[in-house]
């Protein structure tokens, strides 16, 4: 019966059907307020939570300093540590004080000078410092690691400067950082959970619509007219389609004027990056939901198919050529990954068109082969 | 009333098992998450992608360039021979990063004069940048005290001797793995709970329920509890998972760690329970799961440290249950913590749980009557 409603509908796309369509799926929106706060009052909570929550840039590491002979040499040292905004520096007397507040997590690291370092000083082989730094979380461990490097390598400068006799380096490591010269963590995090952010909500919006719609049987109502199914999958589109965009533009201006991230792209190019990455977002969340059939795993797939994801394998945070072959080979199905790498390439680098371009073919080609497969999954069950 | 509350319980749990898509939901994706992001959370820098320019002919660069290309975590790309052809790779993303040595490097060296090394990084990821400056410079380090050693020049005055507790050789995978146990737990008991009741009012069943003897405080209880057995399980095996497939050295005892799941647990039950029982909709308490679930990743510090946050997002994250547990995970394995160091941890977390479930227990009871 279904059939031959289909074979009467008329080829095409019939505009007064789709807009009557679409007009429906406006009032539903309207109705049921989460949808709006979905697209415009999340990313602004989102993008301010994470965009102040999540940084690496260490500052005011607690750090133990254990001197057991306090003199002029162990002072010069200490001040380094204490001018430093790296570090909040605390004295002790004995290294066992320094290790249990370690334990404690008081303190990140230590820097030990035993008794006799300033005799060692004078002597004829170098002094040596201990330190000891919690590996726990390596990434933090290293970049203490670089931080008392620092404060060592001015003292020694210094030292050396004051005893008349420049420190003799061989080779200096003159480094220079490209499209983001200050090494603000915040400059490339934010462009990153833009579409992170993004994932998420573009598989909110559309997640439940479709099995929502078969729950409540409101799914056959549709089908005994003549819609047909491209015109239902569209007018499910684009009303979330402008919503999302809405939120886009949002999250973006937030990134320019709230978080001062520099944009040195062009805007046309973010417009059409960012539309197609939404609308494979969108797809995406319309294909859970129609593989869903109900709205509870419908909901439990958009969780964990697209934050935890998005989040860890798009290479926002972790260096994607650093995964396992194998794992790589996951992140090529991520559509996130390849947005990020545009909007980080847009923001501090500019128009880099091999970057674009070959993310934005991929983004192209995963939008259309999910909403073919949501097509061909829809035409299945109107059989 | 606890046969009642039992009987609910399995009520529920049928009610989840039963069904092929939330069985799978409950047991693939923390297998396959587990082992694709055991794998792909490190910060570890493994393939340093990076191009020479060099124009000196000279011994010095090329033993400096040797000592780069040994270096298993380095790995050339291409060889460039103008600046012009520096920007199209780093722009491209072709490499990390791009190594330059002028024409008179050797010379400089051997007539006791400073050479020097120019690197050029792509910022785009400042950390991934730190790194391999990092990693650049201990190169270097290496090479210089390998070269002055052989001119015979006076050692530095004071040497650093930097050793790393608890986790030596700094492999990421021992920080993120144990903290995926915590991740994942909350992910199910918080997905499992928070629909439940969202579930049954949009198809009516809940009516149902209340017309039944059970109290109340029994429904959420018996709400509470396969949410809370089902994570004890799945926290279980994937300790297993982290100690014998990803080799994370287990050097605490059980009872500090299990205790921690158990306020942890009762902490995300509540969180779960409480937001299912402000929705009408399943759509709503989807919507609120999202919106407890990432900022609650997020800002735990499983990521990024909560140090790094300013000072009023830091106090947000004491209301985070995440937060205690990892912490209590992550020592209970790499520091052998004990009881009295864990103290201040538990404590938090139960009280997050026990008001969440008595807010629970409140908006309960005033949807009902």
């Amino acid at each position: 019966m279904k059939e031959s409603h289909t074979a009467r509908a008329p080829a095409g796309l019939g505009l007064m059907r789709l807009s009557g369509l679409m007009k429906k799926e406006v009032h539903q929106i309207v109705r049921d307020p989460s949808s709006i706060a979905i697209a415009f009052v999340l990313p602004v909570i989102l993008l301010i939570l994470f965009g102040y929550g999540v940084s690496l840039d260490a500052e005011h590491v607690p750090i133990a300093i254990v001197v057991e002979h306090a003199g002029t040499e162990t002072a010069g040292f200490v001040a380094g540590f204490q001018g430093s905004r790296y570090f909040s520096p605390r004295i002790m007397n004995t290294i066992q004080m320094a290790e249990k507040a370690l334990m404690r997590r008081e303190v990140d690291g230590i820097v030990w000078l035993r008794g006799n370092f300033a005799r060692e000083m004078l002597g004829p082989g170098p002094a040596s410092i201990g330190v000891i730094v919690n590996g726990m979380d390596a990434n933090q461990a290293r970049i203490i690691e670089g931080y008392v490097t620092g404060v060592w390598s001015t003292w020694q400068e210094r030292l050396a400067l004051e005893r008349g006799s420049p420190l003799e380096i061989p080779v200096a490591v003159e480094q220079r950082i490209w499209f983001n010269a200050e090494m603000r963590s915040r400059n490339f995090l934010v462009p990153g959970l833009i579409a992170i952010i993004m994932t998420l909500i573009g598989a909110l919006l559309t997640a439940m619509v479709v099995a929502r719609e078969w729950e409540r049987g409101t799914m056959e109502a549709l089908m005994v007219t003549p819609v047909r199914v491209q015109e239902i999958l569209l007018g499910k589109i684009v009303p979330y389609f402008i919503l999302g965009m809405g939120g886009m533009a949002l999250s973006v201006a937030m990134a320019v004027w709230v978080f001062h991230v520099p944009f040195r792209g062009s805007y046309p190019v973010l417009f059409a990056t960012a539309a197609l990455f939404l609308l494979t977002a969108l797809a995406m969340g319309l294909l859970i939901s129609v593989v869903a059939k109900n709205q509870f795993v419908a909901g439990q797939i958009a969780i964990i198919a697209t934050f935890l994801p998005a989040f860890i394998l798009s290479g926002f945070l972790f260096d994607i050529g650093s995964m396992p072959k194998a794992v790589q080979f996951v992140t090529y199905i991520i559509a996130a990954r390849y947005f990020v790498s545009i909007l980080q390439t847009l923001f501090l680098a500019g128009d880099v068109w091999t970057v674009v371009v070959s993310n934005g073919l991929a983004l192209g080609i995963m939008c259309v082969f999910f909403l073919l497969l949501v097509r061909r999954r829809m035409k299945k069950r109107l059989e | 009333m606890l046969r009642r509350i039992i009987a609910l319980m399995i009520k529920e749990i049928i009610a989840i098992v039963a069904d092929p898509k939330s069985r799978i939901v409950l047991i693939g994706p923390p297998i396959i998450q587990l082992l694709v992001f055991g794998y792909a959370a490190t910060f570890d820098l493994e393939h340093v992608t990076y191009a020479v320019y060099n124009e000196d002919r000279g011994r010095a660069s090329r033993d400096l360039l040797a000592r780069l290309e040994g270096s298993p975590n380095f790995h050339r790309i291409a060889c460039v021979q103008s600046d012009r052809e520096v920007r199209p790779l780093i722009d491209g993303r072709k490499v990390m990063a791009v190594v330059h040595i002028g024409p008179l490097f050797t010379e400089n060296l051997l007539r006791g004069r400073p050479g020097s090394l120019q690197v050029v990084v792509d910022g785009r990821n400042s950390n991934t940048a730190m790194i391999v400056l990092n990693y650049v410079r201990s190169i270097v380090t290496g090479f210089n005290r390998a070269w002055s050693e052989a001119r015979g020049d006076a050692p530095a005055p004071a040497d650093l001797r930097i050793r790393f507790w608890f986790n030596p050789n700094l492999d990421s995978r021992w920080f993120i793995v144990p903290g995926l146990v915590a991740l994942l737990t909350l992910v199910v008991s918080l997905l499992l709970t928070a629909l439940s009741v969202a579930r049954e009012r949009e198809a009516g069943t809940f009516d149902q329920m209340l017309a039944t003897p059970l109290r109340p405080v029994e429904i959420l209880i018996g709400k509470a509890l396969p949410g809370f057995v089902i994570g004890m399980a799945e926290a279980t095996f994937i300790l297993l998972m982290a100690i014998f497939w990803f080799h994370v050295p287990f050097r605490g005892a059980i009872l500090p760690l299990y205790l921690g799941l158990f306020m942890f647990l009762l902490s995300a039950v509540g969180a779960g329970l409480m937001i299912s029982s402000l929705s009408v909709t399943q759509q709503q308490a989807l919507l609120g799961t999202f919106l407890f679930l990432v900022p609650a990743i997020i800002l735990s510090g499983f990521s990024t440290p909560i140090a790094n946050m300013p000072p009023a997002v830091q106090y947000l994250t004491y209301l985070n249950p995440l937060r205690y547990f990892l912490i209590i995970v992550r020592s209970v394995f790499l520091e052998a913590a004990s009881f009295d160091l864990l103290l201040n941890l538990y404590w938090p977390m139960a009280v997050i749980g026990v008001a969440a479930l008595m807010t629970a227990g409140w908006l309960f009871r005033r949807r009902l009557y």
